[in-house]
């Protein structure tokens, strides 16, 4: 299915979804997000009535239950102008998914089609949605990083390059290459507590080139696959670690 | 071919642990994905994307016309002196050329490559009645050496290294301890010459059929397809309903996106357009073609929200591309088609009940489609079947209660808040190394995650306070 058209995000106020993963697991990667907006000028709000966008069940083949909480998330963000998630995988799902799923129900179908219209992931907002590539941010020493390139990110929203293109400019940030950037740590929601062989077998490979990589930080756009490499780089007791894009910016940024 | 899909699990676990196998699926798919690349975009990536978007309509457009097509090639096939017969499943097709093959006193088959009579187990099937049957592929020759199956649709044996292959022959085709591979080659090719020459009847499958020719189209990499069709008295062709074409420019087209997806090859060495048993004024050829068109479930899949899986040309891209094909090899999947298509068309053709792990042997990670050169939309009927699997109450009781307590959770924001102040208050008592139950796999592989002590929402209310403060 094609996504709606969308107008432009420019000057409309900004409604947070931080995803249920980052709410819980990763809160300080949500204020990063909050602080970048914010020294763009941008107004946020974080509507309270939040979950989760439905995805775990979606993926599952639960869709009545996938139904009942992609609606909830509809009507916390009712009065959204403009959503922003620092998730690929959960923009994915509200923009992708939302209208099929609710097809059929007169009272959410046009909701969901406007909030299909208004969801962008968090690097495409900045550069696709405001054309800002330049945060004029620096970190206080150098540092190597390279990407990991979250599947439905990269597959389904089409997010090639935004994130590198947003770190090439930060001052002291060095892009080197991650070895096949674009294959799926493995991760892919309950396939990795459903078949944990093979998804650990997907991690292994993931690891082996972190482990390769010259950077000491990987970056990511998606806090699931983050989670997951993490947990296995700790088990492996590695020193290196996946981090989420808007982290690194929010720490550069000027004024801090 | 017996089914054994419900063992995805099991089966799977066994190749990771396996290091030849790793070793060898590995060397195999990287090969394939890094070819195809080159080889589909060799001119520009504009034009991939072109051929691609081509191919895609050309198949959508002939399975949208698919019962028309059929009678179309059937009556020029006729037309051009091809016997045409229908079989409406295995024993049926199996049936088929058990009587060709008694029509004509056949004593000896010979096969090129052809995924549909793995499907039908026609191998055991003539065996059973005394006819013999070589395998003139030579990753087929090996695999019936071996009394495997292939794991691999366009590599049958993907799986294998040269050692292994090496002692298959030497034990099985009595080969001297040869170690060079062109020599290994050259025993293959001595061996399996005699049986061109001596075989009554040659058995193919099929690329394409072009319905407004009539004409029987396969591609070949070692020449062995040419001679099955050509040298044999007989030649039947086994050909799934799905592989009808409608036109010669259609192929065209197609000719040049299955070599470039399967071997990364512009063009295979051989291509074949056979179109009906020997003129009398030609030198040789066999005197019988005979073409059976094979449904086994297909018109099923047809009638069904699945109908575009019927478009895949059988390249094998979506294998390479897959990362857990990579890690699990084909013979995993249970039965003839394995990787993403296979854990699509095996659940279709042979039910959900025999092919339960299947739809979730996936991580959606999107890559199948992206290499697949007909655009077939893998991932969304990988859901599409999860969906199933549910409804027909399949999934694990214990998973559709966990999704259910979610969905409560999840669909009450007062619940949602409630539940992560309990579950990080927990993760601070309790904290966890190794998770119970069905949820152990995690931590096998993984740390868990540690909740934090401060939930976004607090960290943002605190933030909003402070803003409050400062404005005031």
């Amino acid at each position: 299915m094609s996504l709606p058209k969308r107008e432009s995000p420019k000057n409309k106020r900004v409604s947070l979804f931080v995803t249920c993963l980052i709410d819980m697991i990763f809160p300080e990667t949500g204020m990063s997000v909050v602080k970048i907006l914010e020294h763009l000028g941008i107004t946020v709000d974080f509507p309270m009535e939040q979950t989760c966008c439905g995805q775990p069940a979606f993926n599952g083949g639960y869709r009545k239950e996938a139904r009942e909480v992609a609606i909830q998330f509809l009507k916390a963000f009712k009065n959204a102008e403009v959503i922003v998630t620092p998730s690929g995988s959960c923009a994915a799902m509200i923009r992708h998914e939302y209208m099929a799923l609710l097809q059929d129900n007169e009272k959410w179908l046009s909701e969901a089609e406007r909030i299909a219209s208004i969801t962008w992931e968090f690097t495409e907002f900045l550069v696709d949605g405001l054309g800002i590539t330049d945060l004029k941010a620096a970190l206080p020493k150098p540092e190597k990083f390279a990407f990991h390139d979250s599947c439905h990110g990269l597959r389904h929203l089409e997010l090639g390059s935004h994130g590198r293109e947003l770190l090439k400019n930060i001052q002291n940030a060095d892009l080197t290459d991650l070895k096949d950037s674009d294959v799926c740590c493995g991760f892919g929601g309950l396939f990795s507590v459903k078949m944990p062989d093979i998804s650990g077998a997907m991690l292994q490979k993931k690891i082996d080139n972190i482990d390769e990589c010259s950077a000491k930080t990987i970056l990511g756009g998606d806090v699931s696959c983050m989670m997951h490499m993490n947990g296995g780089l700790e088990k492996q007791k590695s020193n290196k670690r996946v981090r989420h894009i808007a982290d690194i910016l929010a720490e550069g940024l000027p004024g801090k | 071919m017996k089914i054994q899909s419900n063992d995805f699990s099991k089966i799977a676990k066994r190749a990771i642990n396996d290091p030849d196998l790793q070793a060898a699926v590995s060397f195999g798919t990287n090969l394939g994905y890094t070819k195809r690349k080159a080889a589909m975009f060799a001119e520009s990536l504009e034009h991939g994307e072109a051929m691609r978007k081509q191919a895609a309509s050309i198949k959508r457009r002939a399975l949208n016309q698919l019962p028309d097509l059929l009678e179309q090639a059937e009556a020029n096939m006729q037309a051009k002196g091809i016997k045409v017969l229908w079989a409406s499943n295995d024993t049926e097709a199996n049936q088929h050329v058990l009587e060709i093959a008694q029509k004509h006193q056949v004593k000896l088959a010979v096969k090129s490559k052809s995924m549909v009579t793995e499907e039908t187990g026609l191998n055991h099937a003539l065996e059973d009645e005394k006819i013999e049957v070589i395998e003139t592929d030579l990753g087929e020759f090996i695999v019936q050496l071996g009394e495997e199956t292939p794991s691999h649709i366009v590599v049958p044996i993907i799986h294998k290294t040269k050692s292994s292959i090496r002692n298959v022959l030497i034990e099985k085709a009595n080969m001297l301890p040869l170690d060079d591979t062109e020599e290994m080659t050259d025993f293959c090719r001595q061996h399996l010459r005699q049986k061109f020459l001596n075989a009554d009847m040659g058995i193919s499958g099929g690329n394409f059929i072009i319905a407004e020719t009539g004409s029987l189209c396969l591609v070949t990499n070692e020449g062995n397809g040419r001679m099955v069709t050509s040298l044999p008295k007989v030649h039947v062709a086994l050909v799934g309903i799905e592989k009808v074409i409608a036109t010669v420019e259609d192929y065209a087209t197609l000719t040049q996106v299955l070599p470039r997806s399967a071997t990364g090859q512009t063009l295979t060495v051989y291509t074949n357009i056979i179109n009906g048993p020997r003129y009398a004024n030609e030198p040789d050829g066999p005197e019988h073609v005979y073409v059976i068109f094979l449904d086994n479930g297909r018109s099923k899949i047809y009638a069904s929200g699945y109908t575009e899986s019927l478009a895949c040309i059988r390249c094998g891209a979506c294998l390479n591309a897959c990362p857990v094909y990579q890690s699990t090899g084909g013979h995993a999947y249970g039965w003839v088609y394995p990787g993403p298509i296979g854990a699509i068309v095996t659940p279709l053709l042979k039910g959900l009940e025999n092919s339960t792990p299947l739809p979730n042997a996936s991580s959606l990670c999107g890559m199948c489609k992206e290499v697949c050169p007909v655009d077939i939309d893998i991932p969304r009927m990988l859901l599409d079947l999860r969906h199933d699997l549910t409804e027909q109450k399949r999934s694990p009781k214990i998973w559709g209660l966990g999704i259910n307590i979610w969905a409560k959770i999840n669909k009450s924001p007062h619940l949602y808040k409630l539940s992560g102040k309990v579950a990080a208050l927990f993760s601070k008592l309790l904290p966890l190394k190794n998770l119970p139950g069905p949820l152990a796999g995690w931590t096998k592989h993984r740390t868990l995650p540690v909740l934090a002590k401060k939930s976004f929402r607090g960290l943002w209310q605190e933030h909003h306070n402070e803003k409050a403060e400062n404005n005031d």
